[in-house]
């Protein structure tokens, strides 16, 4: 286990924190938000303090670093960034107890938007900000974002791959290009753009300069925090619509955008996942639009609550433009259904994933072949290209980890003696990084009824999905920290 | 720069750890998955697994945004078809390949410019030309030359018996009555910069700058008889010994060949009038008894078997014989090899490695790069030869008043024909050549680099 090179790391990350949370600052200084300047001004330093000085540490560190280094190192520094992140949360006392500024903030980077707090918009504007730019980081992870800086990943090591992998989610994560910096850069530039263009967009529909940034910082990283009390109910269809679209452009893996860049347009067509992942869109669609016939009043109305319900559960982002708790049962199904699946790999979203599960769902079919069939050598294909069996078994256990990680948090949420829909729905909600869930979780409500034990299992929930379940798992096992 | 490597075996490992540590864009190209991922664990790489002759596989390794091609698969005929194919696809591209076939090395020349090759290498005869240099001078473990051959390094080990035991840098001259300079040290597995008041102990390994014409006065010097061998026992026949021996023939030295492999023999023995082949096991005793290990003057082991090759060597040195040259072609020479008596080790892998580093190099700097380099010191240090050119700062200014950075030394200044080892007073002017020694990871890339 290689302390130094793990505490320089951390340190990094806490300095990238240290420096994102300045706009926060100023915003609430603009604002002449007291309580709120002076809980940054703590944060701030105090990030600052333990950065440097965890970087001194690691000075001399070696730079042998291997995949359980890279591992254990994802996962403590997500649960330490939201340790310290939520600070400002508790100083500024906009969430007075500690546990709920956790979770809030656990929310926040793991890009959940699930919250705890009864009235949004009673915050202060650089806590709702703060809130918001949480969703942005953590989607794209902020490993990627330290791999992109010059200072880390030099000489030419590939440990920085074991980084990518923890933080990037998907069952096959590969580089775009040969060198780790360039490619963490190329995924950050993309990301940037597509939330720049997000904000224009949303500003040439007369949406006010600071929630068309917040609101464009949840959808980028497929967060869902609104800094609405209805979410997204207020705003008029285009802006509605405009959101709905970037949901799903967010809910693409990144590297179509780059073979796009290439021109490389007939590859990107071909992919079987963007096909799966569309094709599941479409149809949860037209199928919800058929369900709620004379639910609303006129047909655009319609298609644009389903449209837009569609995009935000199955990116698992998470805004409503609608309480969806009060649709038809079969709607509710379909978007259960979603919340499971999630998008693509490679994206910024949560959940299983249309990759992992395309993966899975072919393995199975092969392997109801070979029962019919047991002479016959059968591969599964993907894009053409042969899968190798070690990423199926990965798949495969990651269903597994996946589903007893599930009921094991159902049943202790289960303690609190809420109805079975929604503790399942909240821990569904959770573990996939959507928000929302159904009946006491559901859109137009919030997790602050739950016990302090349920909220903590919900903490681990969300680190254990956006991570991708084994870099939380490993923390666990004595193993990982016995020294060699 | 953009760089794809082809296969991924000994060399094409060693070649990526080096360009990947320099921060080229590497792309591999392997047959063997496995070989592909614990790569990429290591370096920061892109791998891709397939026929690194098809258009298909260059074409996602992104061929034509690539600079340089190497091709260092096991095959020769693969390596020439993937540098054709690719060099097909795009004409700008430089490549690489390895070709180790003697029946292909006659016409290698006229390959190059049928095929489009920038260059091709071949390991074991550059590894061949290196023992037959080594072979001339017997006392020192390792020679390379700069300045068309005016100037060396050698590498040289203290023994107890050595006169410089105890001796500090600075009353070195009044032993070996020779103008030379120690740039490097290698004591206990690191290399040290001295400076003139470091003193020598026994089990140093020494890297001398010295001028070419200089090195037998060095040698007697240190007291070291030198007598050029006269018979040389090789163990083992394969594609080095067969390089070597056809050499050390033409300068009519006795060479005799142990080989295990019957048909090799026949072969060997068809192909090398003058040179005795003997069929048997080179490990045993009574084969190198037979073979004249008493009574010969040098000793190469170069058989397959890194570990066979050590073990005939500690033989070969406790039997008396005063040269002894070890091939070594997985294992890098490292501390444990240090305390064993194994003579001069080769790698075939590292020269030819340093042999295309340095094209690359060459490639990314066409003005000003460096014309020849050398690890040395078991790769803890570099040895580089730069013309001085009109862009070169601080010319005919004494060296005691520039700054030069940190662990790097001017070891030596060409002008014309005449060699100078430097001292504070020197100075160097356009078309003069420098050799530089730098200790660590500091690349240089060109003359000015050395400067702060």
């Amino acid at each position: 286990m290689n302390y130094k090179m793990m505490g320089r790391f951390i340190g990094q990350i806490l300095l990238v924190q240290c420096i994102f949370m300045v706009p926060a600052l100023v915003m609430s200084l603009c604002m002449k938000e007291e309580s709120s300047v002076r809980s940054f001004l703590i944060t701030i330093a105090l990030l600052g303090i333990l950065g440097l000085g965890l970087r001194r540490l690691g000075r001399s560190a070696k730079n042998r670093f291997y995949a359980r280094d890279g591992l254990i190192c994802v996962g403590v520094s997500w649960i330490i960034m939201s340790v310290l992140g939520c600070l400002p949360f508790y100083l500024s006392g906009a969430i007075p107890s500690y546990i709920d500024a956790l979770f809030e903030m656990v929310s926040g980077f793991t890009t959940t938007g699930a919250s705890v707090l009864e009235d949004v918009e009673a915050l202060p504007y650089g806590i709702l900000y703060w809130r918001s730019f949480s969703h942005w980081l953590g989607g794209m992870g902020v490993l990627v974002f330290l791999l992109a800086m010059p200072i880390a990943g030099e000489g030419g090591s590939g440990f920085t791959m074991h980084l990518l992998r923890a933080e990037s989610s998907g069952p096959n994560v590969g580089k775009l290009v040969p060198r780790m910096k360039s490619t963490a850069q190329i995924l950050y530039i993309l990301y940037i753009v597509l939330t720049v263009l997000n904000v224009i967009f949303l500003l040439a529909g007369g949406m006010p300069v600071f929630d068309a940034v917040c609101t464009a910082l949840g959808t980028a990283g497929t967060g869902g925090f609104g800094i609405k009390a209805d979410s997204m109910a207020g705003y008029g269809p285009y802006i509605q619509n405009v959101c709905t679209v970037f949901m799903l452009l967010f809910g693409v893996n990144f590297s179509c955008y780059y073979l796009l860049l290439l021109r490389q347009v007939k590859s990107v067509l071909k992919d079987e996942e963007l096909r799966l992942y569309l094709g599941i869109v479409a149809g949860s669609i037209l199928l919800i639009v058929w369900n709620l016939r004379g639910f609303y009043d006129t047909l655009e109305e319609t298609v644009r609550h389903a449209a837009f319900q569609v995009a935000s559960i199955i990116t698992t982002t998470g805004y409503a433009t609608t309480d969806y708790d009060l649709w038809p049962g079969f709607s509710k199904g379909i978007l259960l259904f979603l919340m499971i699946i999630g998008a693509c790999a490679g994206s910024t979203s949560g959940g299983f994933k249309c990759g992992r599960a395309l993966l899975i769902v072919k393995n199975m079919l092969r392997s109801v072949r070979q029962i019919i069939q047991p002479q016959k050598v059968q591969v599964v294909r993907l894009n053409g290209q042969r899968v190798d069996e070690k990423v199926l078994a990965n798949a495969n256990t990651f269903l597994a980890a996946y589903v007893v990680i599930f009921i094991a948090s159902f049943l202790l949420v289960s303690l609190d003696g809420f109805s079975m829909m929604t503790n399942f729905s909240a821990v569904l909600a959770c573990f996939n990084n959507i928000g929302p869930g159904f009946e006491t979780v559901g859109p137009a409500c919030n997790f602050g009824a739950f016990s302090v034990l349920s909220k903590l299992v919900l903490i681990m929930d969300m680190l254990a999905g956006r991570l991708e379940i084994f870099p939380i798992l490993i923390l666990f096992s004595r193993t990982a920290w016995r020294r060699k | 720069m953009k760089i794809i490597v082809a296969g991924d075996g000994k060399l094409g490992l060693t070649l990526t750890r080096q360009l990947a540590l320099e921060g080229h864009d590497l792309t591999l190209i392997d047959a063997n998955a496995k070989v592909l991922e614990s790569i990429q664990e290591r370096y920061d790489v892109m791998v891709i697994q397939g026929n690194c002759a098809t258009m298909d596989v260059l074409q996602h390794a992104g061929i034509k945004e690539t600079d340089l091609l190497i091709a260092m698969t096991g095959a020769d005929e693969i390596n020439l078809l993937c540098c054709m194919t690719a060099h097909g696809i795009n004409p700008a591209i430089h490549t690489i390949a390895r070709v180790r076939n003697p029946e292909y090395t006659e016409q290698i020349y006229k390959m190059r410019d049928m095929f489009g090759l920038s260059m091709a290498v071949n390991p074991e005869r550059q590894a061949a030309v290196e023992i037959g240099r080594l072979l001339k001078y017997p006392g020192f473990l390792k020679r390379d030359t700069f300045a068309k051959g005016r100037v060396e390094i050698v590498e040289l080990r203290l023994d107890e018996k050595s006169k410089l035991c105890n001796v500090a840098l600075n009353d070195m001259y009044s032993i070996v009555r020779c103008k030379i300079l120690v740039c490097t040290v290698l004591r206990n597995g690191a290399a040290v910069a001295p400076d003139g008041n470091f003193i020598l102990r026994e089990g140093d390994r020494i890297f001398v700058t010295a001028p070419s014409n200089e090195l037998t006065k060095l040698l007697r010097g240190l007291g070291i008889i030198t007598h050029k061998a006269k018979r040389v026992l090789v163990c083992g026949g394969g594609r080095v010994s067969f390089y070597l021996a056809k050499q050390l023939e033409k300068s009519g030295i006795a060479v005799q060949i142990i080989e295990q492999d019957p048909e090799r023999c026949t072969m060997l023995a068809g192909l090398l009038p003058h040179t005795d082949i003997f069929q048997g096991d080179a490990s045993s005793e009574f084969q190198l008894e037979q073979g004249g290990i008493s009574d010969c003057d040098a000793l190469v082991t170069l058989t397959g078997i890194d570990e066979l090759n050590m073990i005939i060597s500690l033989y070969g040195s406790s039997c008396g014989v005063s040269q002894v040259i070890t091939k070594l072609g997985r294992m890098n020479s490292n501390n444990i090899l240090d305390k064993l008596s194994l003579g001069s080790i080769i790698s075939p892998r590292e020269l030819c490695c340093n042999t295309i580093v340095r094209y690359v190099r060459a490639m990314q700097n066409q003005t000003g790069a460096a014309r020849t380099v050398y690890s040395i010191a078991d790769g803890q240090a570099e040895a580089m030869e730069f013309l001085v050119d009109e862009h070169t700062l601080h010319c005919g200014e004494p060296l005691k008043q520039l700054k030069i950075k940190k662990n790097v030394l001017v070891a030596c200044i060409t002008t014309g024909s005449r060699q100078q080892i430097p001292n504070g007073d020197s100075f160097f002017c356009e078309g003069d050549s420098v050799i530089i020694v730098t200790n660590g990871d500091r690349v240089i890339y060109q003359l000015n680099d050395i400067f702060e």
